[in-house]
Parts: C-alpha cells; sequence; structure tokens
C-alpha cells in the first residue's frame, strides 16, 4: 500500500522528482543504518564512510571506465562491503560511547583521507568528469523522471531484502544481542560474528545509496564522506523511529521535505524551524515518529 | 455584476501580462551552515544594487527566486537549479556561492539552455562546464599569478615560503602562486599545507619562523581563521620588515583586520576589491550599503553587485530576451566600470577581466586600511589563457 | 630545538585548558545523569556572544563580562533544563540526541538573527595580550593567562568535589545514582546545579575562545566533535579525565602540527582512535 503512494510523486508533483529520488536515496542510507543501530544496537557517527565509498567507487568507475550504472551499482557494494568488513573488526568490540566515537573518528579519518588524495578523487572540488550512462536506454536528465524510478526501484529491492534478514533467525539473533549483549552468547549465538556480519550489509547498502547519489547527480564531491551527512541521517532515523524498518524512510520524507519547504520560504534561518520540528517530535512521540504513533496506537486500543 | 466581471477579467489580463513581464532569476546561495556570511554578504550586494537602479530593466521587473544549499552541497545545488529551472521555470540562473555547487549546477545551465551568472565561485575551471556561463567575480589564479609574478619582479622578493589550507582553492592558489613566482625568477624555499577546520596556527607559524625565509605567502579562507593567524604571528614575533607577509585579500578582510588589530600592519596582499578603494562608484556603493545593511560591503558583495549589473546590462541588449543563446551573445565582451574599478568579460573564455590592486595594510586616520600602492590591470585568467592555446 | 619544543608544549597546553573549560560540564553531567546534551557548546556560544555584546556594545572590560557570561550561560542551562530536558531523563539516548541536536540548530539560527552571521571579536586589554620573553622564548600573554585561568577553575572544581557536602553528593550520585537517591540524598537538586556548573563553564570557555577561534553562530556545531572527543577520551563524570584528555590533545594537536604537518588533521582523530581502543571508558573513567 505504502510502496503504491510513492508512485504517486509522477503524476502528482512531476516538477519535484528530483527531490523525491534524493529522499529515496536518503531513505536507503537511513534505512541500512537501521540495521546496525535500531536492529544490532551499534550507534554509529560514522556511516557516511560507507555511502561515500560508494558514491566514489561508482564515480571513479563512471569516469575512467565505464558508465553503465548499474556495473557502478555493483562495484559500490562491493567496495563498500569490503571496507565494512574491515571496519567491523574494530568497531563490534565496543559499546556505548567509546563505539560513538570510534565511529565518529573512522568516519573523520576517511574524509581526511579523501581530501589529501585529491589526485584521486578531485579533493574539495569534487570528482569532474563523472559521465554516467544510460540506464535501459533511459537518460538521467533534468527532469528527474529516471533518477526517481531508478532510485525508487533499488530501494524497493533493498527494503525487501532489509525484510528478509531482520525476520530471519539471523535477524532475530541480531535484535536479541541488542537487548542483552550478555546473555546471547550463553545460548550459544555468536554475537560478535554476527554483528559484523550485520555491518557488513549496513555497509553494502548504504554504498549503494552512495552510488545511486552519483548516478542521479553526476557529481561526487567530500560532503558524501562528512560528519555532516553521518550526523543528518542519524537525525532522520531518530526522528522516524529506528528498529522499525519503516523509521528511517518515514524520517527522510518529513525531513527531507521540512527542510526543503523551510529553506524555499526562509533560506536564511530555516534551522529555527527543522531545530523546532525535532524538538516538538521529541517531546510528544518519544521513540521516533512511528514509535510515539504505535504508542498512541496501543493507548487508544 | 457585470461590472466585477469587466474588472476581474482586466485585472487576469493584466496580471498575465505583468507575469509575462517579469524575468525571473533563480538565486541560489549559501545562507545557512559555516558559509552564510558569504551568501549574506552577496545578496545584500544584489540588494543594493537594485535599490540603486532600480528592479526593472526595459520595461520588465526583475523577480528573484532565492535558495539555500545550506553549504557545500553539489547534490542540492544541482537539484535547486533543476527545479528551478523547471518547476518556477526561471529565466536566468545566479549566484552560486562555493565551487562544487558551481560545477554541480552548471549541467543545469548547458542542458536547460539557461544564462547563468556566477558571482563567487572562484576556481578556474567552472567557466568551462557551460557555454552560457559568465563569471563576475574573481578566478584564483588571475590574481595569485599575478601576485606571484609581482612579488618577484616590482615586488623585489628572492625567496617565499608558503602556506595554504590544505583544500581546493589552497592548492589552486599555492600552484598559481608558486608559477608566477618561479617564473619570474624567485626561488620557493619551502611550503606547507594546514588542515582545513584548523582553528590554531601558532605551530605552524613557529615552523615557519625556524626556517626564517624572506617572504611567507599565506591562503587561508575568511572567517575565523584570519585573526588566528595575524594572532601567531604576533605571538610569534614575526618581524615584517625582515620577513614579507604576502596574503590573499581574505586574510585581510575588515573582520580579519579588527581581530588582528595591529598585528596586521604591514601584510602585502592583492585582491580586486576593498571597501575602502578610492573612486566615486565606490563611495556612492558604500553609502548605499551601509545604509541598508549596517555593515561594509565586501569582495562577497562586489560579486553580487557586478552580477547584477551583467545581468541588467545584458538583459538591455538583447532588449528583454532572456533566452540563453541570446544572453551569452549580449554579455560577451561587455565591459563597464565597478565600485571595483574597470571590469570586463572576456568574449571568447565568458570569465571576468579585471584590475588586480596590490595593497599594504596601514593605520590610516586610527584605522587598519588595506591601501593600494600597486595595481596591474586588465588581468585575465591565466589558466584560461593557457586553456585557450590548447 | 628545546625552544621550539618549549612553545609546543606551552601552546598545546592552553589550547587544552580550553578545551577543559568547553568540556568538564559535559563530562560531569553525561557521567551523572547519563543525558546527552549535545547543546552543550550552545551554552558555550551564549557565554561568547554575552561577552560580545558587553564589551562592543557597551564598552566593558573584557576580564568584567567574562563573570557575566559565566551566569548567563548557567541561566540558559537550567532554564532548559527545568523546562525541556527534565521530561526526556528516562527517555532513550537517542532521544535526548535528537532534543538537543534540534536546540543546537534552533540556538543556530538565534544567534545569526540577533547578531548576523558575521565574524565577532572581543578584545581582551592589552596588557593580557603582552609577549613575555623568558630565556630567549617567546610566549604569548593571552596563553599564559587561559593556562593559569584553567588551573585555578581545576583547583575549585576540585576542591568543591571533594571537601563540600555538595561535592560529596555529586560523587555519590555518580557512582551509583539509585544508590545515593536511597540514602536520602537531592539528586535532581545536585544535578540542576551540576548542570547550571557545567553549563556556565562552558559559557566561560566560549567567551575566552574569541580571542583564539573566533565566533560565529555555527561554533556550537562546529566545537561539538572536539568537546565530544574530550569527553569520550577522559571518561564520563571524571573532572580529572577531562582534564587529562583535553591536555593530551591539546598538546598532541600542537605538536602535531609542528612536527608532522603533513599528518594535518588525522592526528587528533588517529590519537582518538587509539586512546579509545586502548581505554574503551576514557582514561579515568568508570563504567
Amino acid at each position: 500500500m505504502f510502496w503504491l503512494c510513492t508512485l504517486l510523486p509522477f503524476v502528482v508533483t512531476p516538477a519535484y522528482l528530483s527531490l523525491a529520488s534524493q529522499i529515496a536515496i536518503t531513505a536507503l542510507f537511513a534505512l541500512s543504518l537501521d540495521l546496525i543501530l535500531g536492529y544490532a544496537g551499534i550507534v554509529s557517527l560514522g556511516h557516511a564512510a560507507f555511502f561515500g565509498v560508494g558514491a566514489y567507487s561508482a564515480g571513479l568507475l563512471a569516469k575512467h571506465y565505464w558508465g553503465e550504472p548499474l556495473a557502478g551499482l555493483i562495484l559500490a557494494a562491493a567496495a563498500a562491503g569490503i571496507v565494512g568488513y574491515a571496519m567491523s573488526h574494530i568497531v563490534v568490540r565496543f559499546r556505548h560511547l567509546a563505539l560513538i566515537m570510534l565511529t565518529l573518528g573512522l568516519g573523520l579519518l576517511l574524509h581526511e583521507a579523501a581530501n589529501s588524495a585529491s589526485d584521486l578523487t578531485g579533493g574539495a572540488d569534487g570528482l569532474q568528469g563523472v559521465k554516467v550512462g544510460t540506464l535501459f536506454g533511459f537518460k538521467f536528465d533534468m527532469f528527474g523522471r529516471t533518477a526517481y524510478a531508478y532510485s525508487l526501484a533499488v530501494l524497493f529491492v533493498c527494503f525487501l531484502v532489509c525484510r528478509r534478514i531482520i525476520h530471519s533467525p539471523f535477524g532475530l539473533a541480531l535484535r536479541g544481542i541488542r537487548e542483552n549483549a550478555v546473555r546471547m552468547p550463553a545460548i550459544g549465538a555468536p554475537s560478535l560474528a554476527h554483528l559484523r556480519k550485520a555491518y557488513t550489509i549496513a555497509a553494502v547498502m548504504a554504498g549503494i545509496a552512495g552510488a545511486l547519489l552519483t548516478h542521479t547527480t553526476s557529481t561526487v564531491s567530500l560532503e558524501v564522506l562528512s560528519f555532516g551527512r553521518s550526523a543528518d541521517v542519524l537525525v532522520i532515523l531518530i526522528l522516524g523511529g529506528a528498529g522499525r524498518l519503516y523509521g528511517g524512510i518515514i524520517g527522510a520524507i518529513i525531513y527531507m521535505v521540512a527542510r526543503d519547504q523551510f529553506s524555499g520560504i526562509n533560506p536564511q534561518y530555516w534551522y529555527f524551524w527543522i531545530g523546532l520540528l525535532l524538538v516538538v517530535v521529541v517531546m510528544f512521540l518519544p521513540n521516533g515518529i512511528l514509535g510515539g504513533l504505535g504508542a498512541i496506537y496501543k493507548k487508544s486500543k | 455584476m457585470n461590472k466585477l466581471l469587466i474588472a476581474a477579467a482586466l485585472a487576469a489580463a493584466f496580471g498575465t501580462a505583468h507575469a509575462q513581464q517579469t524575468v525571473r532569476i533563480g538565486l541560489v546561495l549559501s545562507s545557512s551552515g559555516q558559509f552564510a556570511d558569504a551568501g549574506a554578504q552577496l545578496d545584500n550586494g544584489i540588494k543594493t544594487y537594485m535599490k540603486m537602479h532600480g528592479d526593472t530593466v526595459g520595461g520588465r521587473k526583475i523577480e528573484l527566486i532565492r535558495r539555500d544549499t545550506g553549504g557545500i552541497a553539489p547534490d542540492v545545488a544541482k537539484r535547486l537549479s533543476q527545479e528551478l529551472v523547471v518547476r518556477d521555470k526561471v529565466d536566468l540562473l545566479a549566484g552560486y556561492v562555493l565551487t562544487p555547487n558551481a560545477m554541480a549546477a552548471a549541467d543545469v545551465s548547458a542542458e536547460a539552455k539557461k544564462f547563468m551568472v556566477v558571482m563567487n565561485a572562484a576556481t578556474s575551471i567552472i567557466i568551462t562546464k557551460s557555454p552560457y556561463m559568465i563569471r563576475t567575480s574573481v578566478v584564483l589564479p588571475q590574481v595569485m599569478e599575478t601576485f606571484g609574478t609581482w612579488a618577484a619582479t616590482k615586488g623585489g622578493l628572492k625567496q617565499t615560503y608558503t602556506m595554504v589550507t590544505d583544500y581546493g582553492p589552497g592548492h589552486d592558489s599555492e600552484r598559481a602562486f608558486q608559477t608566477g613566482f618561479k617564473n619570474a625568477g624567485g626561488n620557493i624555499v619551502g611550503s606547507v599545507r594546514f588542515p582545513v577546520a584548523n582553528p590554531d596556527f601558532a605551530a605552524f607559524v613557529q615552523r615557519a619562523k625556524d626556517i626564517a625565509p624572506e617572504s611567507i605567502y599565506i591562503f587561508i579562507p575568511g572567517g575565523a581563521q584570519p585573526a588566528a593567524l595575524g594572532k601567531a604571528f604576533a605571538e610569534r614575533g614575526i618581524d615584517k620588515q625582515k620577513t614579507k607577509v604576502l596574503g590573499s585579500g581574505e586574510a585581510t578582510a575588515e573582520a580579519a583586520l579588527k581581530a588582528m588589530g595591529d598585528n596586521a600592519l604591514d601584510i602585502i596582499t592583492a585582491w580586486h576589491y576593498d571597501y575602502k578603494l578610492d573612486n566615486r562608484l565606490n563611495a556612492a556603493f558604500v553609502k548605499e550599503f551601509n545604509a541598508m545593511h549596517g555593515r561594509n560591503p565586501d569582495f562577497f558583495s562586489i560579486g553580487g553587485y557586478d552580477g547584477m549589473h551583467a545581468i541588467y546590462e545584458t538583459l538591455k541588449k538583447t532588449k528583454g530576451n532572456t533566452d540563453g543563446v541570446a544572453m551569452i551573445a549580449a554579455a560577451r565582451g561587455l565591459r563597464w566600470e565597478s565600485p571595483r574599478g574597470p571590469m570586463s568579460i572576456d568574449p571568447e573564455t565568458r570569465d571576468v577581466v579585471q584590475t588586480v590592486y596590490i595593497r599594504r595594510v596601514q593605520k590610516v586616520g586610527g584605522e587598519l586600511v588595506n591601501v593600494p600602492f600597486d595595481k596591474v590591470e586588465n588581468v585575465r585568467d591565466p589558466d584560461g589563457e593557457r586553456r585557450k592555446k590548447k | 630545538m628545546l625552544s621550539s619544543l618549549a612553545t609546543v608544549l606551552f601552546d598545546g597546553f592552553a589550547y587544552g585548558m580550553l578545551l577543559f573549560l568547553l568540556s568538564v560540564g559535559l563530562s560531569v553531567t553525561l557521567g551523572m545523569m547519563n543525558f546527552v546534551n549535545l547543546a552543550h557548546c550552545s551554552f558555550a556560544a551564549v557565554g561568547g556572544y554575552c561577552t560580545v555584546t558587553l564589551v562592543n556594545s557597551f564598552g566593558w572590560p573584557f576580564l568584567a563580562s567574562l563573570p557575566i557570561a559565566f551566569i548567563a550561560a548557567a541561566l540558559v542551562s537550567v532554564v532548559l533544563e527545568r523546562t525541556l530536558y527534565r521530561h526526556l531523563y528516562r527517555s532513550s539516548d537517542l532521544d535526548q540526541c535528537l532534543l538537543t541536536i534540534g536546540i543546537v540548530f534552533v540556538s543556530v539560527a538565534a544567534f545569526a538573527w540577533f547578531y548576523t552571521t558575521e565574524q565577532q571579536s572581543a578584545r581582551p586589554p592589552e596588557w593580557l595580550r603582552a609577549r613575555i620573553t623568558v630565556g630567549g622564548i617567546n610566549f604569548a600573554g593571552y596563553r599564559l593567562f587561559l593556562i593559569v585561568f584553567g588551573l585555578a577553575v581545576t583547583a575549585i572544581l576540585v576542591l568543591l568535589l571533594e571537601r563540600t557536602r555538595f561535592g560529596a553528593q555529586v560523587r555519590a550520585a555518580v557512582d551509583n545514582q539509585r544508590m545515593a537517591r536511597g540514602l536520602g540524598i537531592d539528586v535532581d537538586r545536585a544535578f540542576m546545579i551540576t548542570f547550571a556548573l557545567g553549563g556556565g563553564l562552558a559559557g566561560l570557555g566560549g567567551a575566552l575562545a574569541i580571542e583564539v577561534v573566533g565566533l560565529d553562530p555555527t561554533f556550537a556545531l562546529a566545537f561539538l566533535v572536539y568537546v565530544l572527543i574530550v569527553v569520550a577520551v577522559g571518561g564520563l563524570g571524571s573532572i580529572g579525565g577531562s582534564f587529562a584528555a583535553a591536555v593530551v590533545l591539546g598538546i598532541s594537536d600542537m605538536a602535531g602540527k609542528y612536527y608532522f604537518p603533513w599528518l594535518g588533521a588525522f592526528l587528533i582523530y588517529l590519537v582518538m582512535v587509539g586512546l579509545l581502543m586502548w581505554r574503551p571508558l576514557g582514561l579515568f573513567g568508570k563504567r
């Protein structure tokens, strides 16, 4: 039902398709964070690292060798997965503030590295000469139809994959780890390996989201790796409600539409309104929008 | 009842006719976040121009639709530019404080064939990204390579140690200055790059002092850094008579001078605009700007001011035709007298051509001022010239 | 050779003192009530802008504005605590993050509205900025002032914590909140006072930082990362931890930039990652 509604923008608001595609990309990014935060309890302030790795992989492939978007997606997923797997060995061994700061630190280090390697990445000016090819013969034009269809399709597929994972024994084990990290090994589920697996999968999905951004905008710049992007996706996920599968998507829609509207009305001071929105949501809807709505629904029964 | 209908019909007719007369400009700036002040000053420059010259050109009213990118966000800049063209049906695109944003939006200008005026972003290669683009701000190599050449020739310097911020504009100015300096016979004794969000320069300045070069060239972005750097120079006791300190104009902007205090004296900079430039047009501009906004204009403001002037003059030449092809043809070779001095748009590269002033910080009437003591006129972007030859 | 080492240590220590003042409040309140207050640097900005207003618009001397900056920031933090934060003590960490980030955004816009986005400066008196030469090495007067000030504040805080009844209550609440309540300690009141103290110190830090790093509306966001690093590396709820972490980070940042400038910003993050991997609870952290 919800997914049918996502087709509405094509008909109802065709001038907003670029925004819609960026919302879909952010939703996928938030979904990937939900996998580790909402379901495995790993709070990450550096998730943009994988988004950025995916974005740059896709960009570099399109620039130097091959503009085919789907090939870019696969490369981005693989690259982000490798980086994610490597980092997971460090990350899963920590909890609480140390975990948050480690993910932050690793993300910042990657950002710095990309800035230094400006011969490869184009540095602060961004990667130039990214020539994205056509998708099944459709061009990525300024009207955004191809962009939105592409992003939405990939989001949907990844969503289905996520749902499968959540409801599988692996997913249940993850939730068990989140609830009580001490007890899980006692009932025989090897928790560190589970967490590493989840972290890697989340990295792969974030990388795919990054590649989508590169393909739909034909640009990559350092800010795909920035702390700002990591912080934004975390805010979006919390806003929508972590651990509820749809939370990242709802959060992305609300946050980005609100930001777009506020900054259109008041370009200089829109921070005020978006901050107010966040405060109001937290005060009245604990555990995010979906969490709060769920609580209200339960109470009304 | 009839009268009402007629009145309504007239109003509708007038309304649509009026709407067709409006020239809609999509203005994409960074109005929030780290670069908010740049965006604000640029917009102030635009508002000042429109107050001084009216908001109608050739019978058509100018309407600005403002959008905020929030900082460096090329994906957002591109989307906003797309929406301005597709949804808001703007006739031309303008603004663009930051290089990555300008580069991304250029694709939209090229695809939609819309006239685009870059009013700040200073990286050389931007101008090549759309055939419908002009720039009215500054090109970094234009100033920095000229400065390097000047330093080694008229400046009489043989050695220099360069210190720049480790990001795009920093790398560009380092390269440009070193090229100019070396080609004019100078010697680069060393170089260092600061991390981007660097709050404290003491360590770097100490390093420079230990090498004791004849001159130091610095490039840092505006904001908090120039003051911090100036303080570091004073704290470390760099004697500016023995070691000449050369910098970009941003390093001695008004806020930086205020924060550095006397530490700023004798810093030599090269730049295209200062609010204290002594000419009739600038005096009028600064006066109006002060009255409207309660502060002084800076180079962001002049980029916006001249950007609007270029739009107005181009519209006059095309007699109100906003078609991209017509406008860019009319904009090529445009020349005018600006508060910054004489300037023009290069007919071949579509980039800005202007005077580079060499200034020294001195105390004038109790105030710290960038006093120009030399200038190089009609400077083109050397990188653009090199691209022409290829 | 030795003189450059001396200046690096000196400058680094001074920078560390600034970081300490900005971070100690967050460390103690986080350790005491487990409340994630990401708006901590907004309190610092309140103090900074207070000083800017007093010095530039009212002509107050710089030093006289400092106590007012402290009080203003403390007041703002108490008001926020009583009206908004109080309701979220039992909420999840994530909700607390969202609330306080929302407050940071609102504060950034508010500062831009009242003060514009222009860089601000508030100059301390001439004698404080003088250059002092000892043994042929130059020391900046203002940095010396920062060091003296920071050490004085540390001493006062330690005395407060170790020698007063209030301090004993705070220590008890940090160690074990439930037990402390059980013993009849009014934890909420102790927390409110601690929160005000921490906010006030942040405000002082913000005012003192103007001369070193400047001030604009985005200060609250820009320094948040550094403050979090100090708190995490130092250990929650520990004044000694914040002190040690701030000094280590300040000196390693300065030393890194002097001896390995090509590493640049890498060093402070590498140091943080390394220290956290070695001591996940922080240098002096308990839980």
